[in-house]
């Protein structure tokens, strides 16, 4: 598969192909990543569809400072947030919110109720291809800022700088929405795959 | 009186630190005192374990194929955008 550089250099020289390569590469995560910002899919789709037009006409003016995926990125996360929030967005990430629900904890601090079992259950539903629609599932119970930082950390493979740039969060905001998405969405799991006993 | 320093982490303030431990942005001290708890606490290196699955499978994502009618889509809209252009 080519590279997003080489994708870039093909598109730059007018080649229709290389576009339908790169919405092939990045539309379905726009997607998820819009549909936390906006009422509904519909609308996840036209931020989409207006941010691949945004993109053909800046792609003269790309500079490359930062990658292609980031630059993309920060088009649809700039349109989707100008398009509207479907929820309170600026929920104080000072807010405690524990990894765990503490009542698993006895007075000493120490596990009173400890996790249950459940990683090699999750791996044999991989295995049997039945997973990935119950992983989706739980992605989207997380609350929208969690969701958007751990789509882009641990889905889409971006380094901490480039979701810090693309949505416009503090380092130390991105690792706390980044530990508290992946906490929840541990416990979800959990709760998915446990063993039954 | 009670001893300040070089208390033992307990699980519960554990599992706080384990997306700082994996970013790698614990002090050198505090991931000392993470993989001392760590190595006397079977529950906190399975939940260690479960958080780096949780990780893992997330990653392990495909993104769904574009239908064969969104790829017209997307070839009409680079086409008229090119005739935009000219």
């Amino acid at each position: 598969m080519d590279s997003d550089s080489e994708l870039l250099l093909r598109l730059r020289s007018g080649d229709e192909r290389a576009f339908v390569s790169l919405v092939e590469r990045y539309h379905e995560p726009m997607l998820r990543l819009a549909a936390s910002f906006v009422p509904n899919r519909a609308v996840a789709e036209e931020v989409v569809q207006d941010t691949w037009l945004a993109v053909l006409r800046g792609l003269e003016n790309f500079e490359g400072r930062s990658s292609l995926k980031t630059w993309l990125f920060r088009i649809l996360v700039n349109r989707a947030r100008s398009t509207g929030s479907k929820e309170q967005r600026s929920v104080p990430v000072a807010d405690p919110e524990p990894a765990v629900d503490p009542s698993r904890f006895g007075g000493d601090g120490g596990w009173a109720d400890p996790p249950e079992h459940w990683i090699e259950a999750a791996e044999r539903r991989m295995e049997a291809g039945k997973l990935a629609d119950r992983v989706r599932g739980c992605l989207g119970e997380l609350p929208a800022r969690q969701r958007e930082v751990v789509l882009l950390r641990d889905l889409e493979g971006m380094s901490s700088e480039e979701v810090c740039a693309v949505l416009a969060l503090t380092e130390g905001n991105q690792r706390v929405l980044l530990h508290r998405g992946r906490s929840r969405l541990r416990q979800l799991f959990e709760d998915e795959f446990r063993e039954v006993r | 009186m009670k001893l300040l320093h070089r208390r033992d982490l307990v699980c519960r303030e554990a599992v706080e630190l384990v997306t700082d431990y994996l970013e790698g942005t614990l002090s050198a001290r505090a991931q000392r005192r993470f993989e001392a708890h760590l190595a006397g606490c079977p529950h906190c290196t399975e939940y260690l374990a479960q958080m780096r699955e949780t990780i893992s499978l997330t990653g392990r994502l495909e993104p769904e194929d574009l239908t064969p009618q969104m790829r017209d889509e997307f070839t009409d809209l680079y086409r008229r955008w090119q005739s935009e252009q000219q």
